[in-house]
């Protein structure tokens, strides 16, 4: 759940999605899900020529298990509330 | 997937819809999205398969699909201009020609890859098994 909050406070803003297959996908965050499915606005794959499919998408939804990294804007992410965040996750797991 | 709460991922906006499903074994497939479930489970309607090569590509009626959710990678919404545009870029081949260049592409890609995984197996990095089966 901490990671679905985390995300959520980030809709709106532009996030690169890499899967595992190394696609990058830069978009807007519209959404995510319990899943981490996420949902892109406004797509723009980072190596168009490689991947000729993608060139008539707009938006589109990533299914979370095949996500590697979701790259950040370092500016909107509060470290020290996750951080703590995670540290109140771990004990109540404990 | 389907909860009300604002920002929440829901596959609903896209139903009758015109959608790419990219799939792990690399099949790309295009159709009209009818019906969903929690596990991306899909059921698309009037179903090409599109294959690329290069510059070109081919297209093959599939008809109506049951996709199991642990197949899909990615669906994207088909936007008509930039449809219209992108095959506009490319050429159309017959499915039997695009066919066999794909399988060439495709051995290549797999000779490659067995050659980096022989590469980095004798330097002591382990290849993991799972994701040889994965192709997209």
């Amino acid at each position: 759940m901490l990671f679905y909050s985390f995300f959520k406070t980030l809709v709106g803003k532009q996030v690169t999605v890499e899967l595992k297959n190394d696609l990058e996908i830069r978009g807007t965050l519209v959404s995510v899900d319990q899943f981490l499915n996420i949902k892109l606005d406004d797509v723009h794959v980072v190596d168009e020529q490689k991947y000729p499919h993608m060139m008539s998408v707009k938006n589109c939804f990533v299914r979370g298990s095949v996500v590697r990294y979701v790259s950040l804007p370092a500016q909107h992410v509060d470290t020290a509330l996750l951080q703590d965040a995670a540290r109140r996750e771990a004990q109540a797991g404990r | 997937m389907d909860n009300f709460l604002p920002g929440s991922a829901s596959l609903v906006d896209c139903v009758d819809k015109k959608l790419l499903v990219i799939l792990r074994d690399s099949r790309k497939l295009i159709g009209w999205l009818r019906s969903y479930d929690q596990f991306a489970n899909l059921v698309l309607q009037d179903t090409v398969e599109r294959t690329y090569v290069g510059d070109s590509y081919g297209e093959v009626y599939r008809g109506i699909f049951v996709i199991r959710g642990e197949n899909v990678v990615l669906l994207g919404e088909i936007d008509k201009e930039k449809e219209a545009a992108a095959i506009g870029m490319l050429r159309q081949l017959p499915v039997e020609e695009i066919k066999e260049l794909h399988k060439r592409e495709m051995d290549i890609k797999r000779q490659t890859d067995k050659a980096r995984s022989r590469v980095l197996q004798e330097r002591g990095f382990s290849v993991d098994g799972q994701e040889q089966n994965d192709q997209y």
